[in-house]
């Protein structure tokens, strides 16, 4: 497998597991919205909480992550920016 | 002239602009102790910052066509970001979110986690590609990736149609702010606000654009959260609304319970002269409404939404400016910080909204008091002769209940400050920042549609051999025709804000997302799949809106799929179509492979030249 190959395949691998992580806190939890309520975080029922605040705040924090990650991996094969392209 | 310099002088120059902004407020509310008037107070805001703002277009005029289109590609990450947000935060956002909430409740908030997480498939999908393909406009990399005219000339026909339906809405906003602000007509309000738009974009393209949304960014937040600290520290709900707000969420839950949630049959609205817009809660604030098919509705919706999100080209081509593939990731992560920001908002100014109206023991409370009383409160008077709110005393006892008070959704921004009792200082810049939301949005929409009108349809399509002058003079003539268009359909009020706003999003959604991913992702997707894709795709979802929109045919949605939802059935048709006739094809030839492959890594040249 060439360079370019490997290198696709580990971006895919983050890409599925970043979507993973977005499914979970965009779709999955609010499946469940009806039971997650009884519970409370900050004195907010959950749901509401994490409609609110809890779900957005951890896609900024999994964009963040998502960047950094795709950096080490563009780095490990090479395939870095250099600063005057 | 003063280029590079200016990019590194940026961390400088707006924060002298943002202490300004800070001093110009100060100097309001001294005005406003020394007897200034409200109505002057109101003009002097919305003035003093469009002007600013068409000082910043003219100060970043261009003549250069890299400059034009992708402002030259080097806004910084953060600045990109805070672009990004203004350019996403539209009148809609501002205006009508918290309104949203307050009626909707938890419901509702499924708009929140839509429109934001549409940014993680932004980012590891799209951005980073389409930064590496170099395009100017997104039917720029349609066009070149499958090659032709005629999907290129289809990615014009998308863009337009989900662009121009999210822009009459956001004139519109700036219509209905300016004309409040400057105390003059609506009509003559939507084209104040179309010439303000103009000039922060006719000059510079997209220089221009990005550096006014970078301003208005700063006045639309600071607008948005110095109302909501103040409001719940002089209420002493908490010093960080955020973190503190959570006893008076379960307050309103059971002052929900007090007053009773009640929906009011149609025919009493009806007889009663409720006008048509104006609300009453009628729905829990925090509460998940029980059942399978409310979890679909709120699913549904947040699919629209978010893969609604990741096909807008006014956001996608935010990410076609930064310096490099690496920046565009991380300015995607910065954009959704800033909407963060604001969006995590909106539920606590809903929350303080409603505890000031109903709970009895504040001051400010209106709900289980004498309707007489209420009426002689001085912002009830100025709201109901506006029309925005409305009393009707349904069981004629005289008490106002919570199903006889009436809102129109964007009352709960632009009066809460002075429900609250706070200066109205603040309610002038308040107005500030819903016209800043509404005109970054609408330059950034308006711009798009010009530029893939004028580079993709003209220059790639019509007139291959055009000069730089003649393209440029090109695209600044259709910049006025598109916002003259939109303006005149806004004047005309034929939708309410939010319904188009979300329309844009199944329009986009149905005719370009696969067109997109596939384009990246799916090295076999084939000129004919893509055409296929999005002509399927953008008829069975127009024909299912035309099938259930309430002001069209009005069928019954099938699965709960109403008109917000259109995109749950246009996106899967443009999937399928393009998978099947992208394998019923012949497979791309090497150099379109080889394209792909190149487009995928980060290193090396753009695939298209800095000029073209």
């Amino acid at each position: 497998m060439s360079n370019k190959e490997k290198h696709w395949e580990k971006t895919r691998g983050l890409m599925i597991l970043t979507l993973s992580l977005w499914f979970f806190f965009g779709y999955l939890i609010f499946m469940f919205g009806e039971s997650l309520n009884s519970a409370s975080f900050l004195g907010y029922p959950l749901a509401y909480y994490m409609c609110a605040q809890g779900s957005l705040l951890a896609f900024v924090v999994i964009l963040f992550w998502f960047a950094n990650k795709q950096e080490k991996i563009d780095e490990e094969f090479g395939f870095t920016e250099s600063e005057d392209d | 002239m003063i280029k590079g310099k200016f990019i590194d002088n940026l961390p400088k120059i707006y924060g002298l602009y943002t202490g300004g902004f800070l001093i110009f407020i100060i100097l309001m509310a001294i005005a406003e102790q020394a007897g200034m008037t409200a109505k002057t107070i109101g003009i002097m805001f919305v003035a003093f910052t469009v002007l600013i703002y068409a000082l910043i277009g003219w100060l970043s005029r261009t003549v250069q066509v890299d400059a034009y289109y992708v402002a030259g590609r080097q806004v910084p990450t953060v600045f990109n970001g805070m672009a990004t947000a203004a350019d996403w935060m539209s009148g809609a956002s501002f205006v009508a979110m918290a309104g949203g909430i307050y009626f909707g409740g938890y419901t509702y908030m499924a708009f929140l986690v839509g429109w934001t997480g549409g940014y993680i498939l932004v980012s590891s999908l799209l951005a980073p590609y389409l930064r590496k393909f170099g395009c100017y406009t997104v039917p720029d990399f349609i066009g070149t990736r499958y090659g032709g005219n005629v999907a290129r000339f289809c990615a014009v026909v998308v863009l337009t149609l989900a662009s121009f339906t999210y822009v009459t809405a956001q004139i519109n906003a700036t219509g209905t702010i300016a004309s409040r602000a400057l105390g003059i007509p609506f009509e003559l309000g939507v084209w104040v606000g179309l010439i303000s738009i103009l000039l922060c974009s006719m000059l510079g393209g997209m220089r221009a654009v990005t550096w006014t949304q970078v301003a208005q960014y700063i006045v639309l937040i600071i607008a948005y959260l110095l109302p909501i600290f103040w409001m719940s520290n002089k209420n002493g709900f908490g010093f960080f609304p955020h973190l503190m707000l959570g006893d008076e969420v379960a307050r309103l839950g059971e002052l929900e319970a007090q007053f009773g949630l009640v929906k009011n049959a149609a025919a009493d609205l009806k007889s009663a002269g409720v006008p048509g817009g104006l609300k009453s809660i009628s729905l829990p604030h925090s509460g998940v409404p029980a059942g399978g098919m409310a979890a679909w509705k709120f699913i549904s919706l947040v699919i629209c939404m978010m893969v609604g999100t990741a096909s807008l080209p006014h956001i996608l081509m935010r990410y076609f400016t930064t310096p490099s593939v690496k920046a565009a990731r991380k300015s995607v992560a910065w954009s959704l910080f800033f909407i963060f920001l604001l969006y995590s908002s909106a539920p606590m100014l809903a929350t303080l909204s409603k505890l000031q109206l109903m709970d009895p023991n504040l001051a400010t409370s209106i709900i289980g008091k004498s309707i007489s009383d209420v009426q002689s409160i001085q912002w009830v008077q100025d709201w109901s002769a506006a029309k925005q709110v409305f009393i009707a005393d349904f069981n004629g006892d005289g008490i106002l209940q919570l199903n006889e008070w009436f809102m129109r959704g964007g009352v709960v921004v632009l009066a809460t400050p002075e429900v609250a009792g706070l200066p109205y200082v603040i309610s002038g810049l308040v107005a500030a920042g819903g016209m800043a939301a509404a005109m970054s949005t609408a330059d950034g929409l308006v711009l798009a549609i010009a530029n893939a009108l004028s580079h993709d349809l003209y220059f790639k399509i019509i007139d291959p051999k055009a000069d730089v002058q003649k393209r440029l003079i090109v695209a600044r003539a259709l910049l006025i025709v598109i916002g003259a268009a939109g303006a005149y359909i806004a004047s005309m009020r034929i939708t309410s804000i939010l319904g188009a706003v979300a329309w844009a999003f199944d329009f986009a959604m149905s005719g370009l997302f696969f067109p997109l991913v596939l384009g990246v992702w799916w090295k076999r997707a084939t000129r004919e799949g893509a055409i296929a894709g999005m002509i399927a795709g953008l008829a069975a979802g127009t024909a299912y809106l035309i099938y259930v929109g309430p002001k069209f045919m009005a069928m019954t949605p099938w699965l709960g799929i109403d008109h917000l939802r259109f995109g749950i059935i246009g996106a899967p048709v443009c999937l399928v179509a393009m998978v099947v006739v992208s394998l019923m094809t012949k497979e791309p030839d090497k150099a379109t492979q080889a394209m792909v492959d190149e487009l995928r890594i980060p290193s090396g040249k753009t695939i298209l030249g800095k000029q073209h």
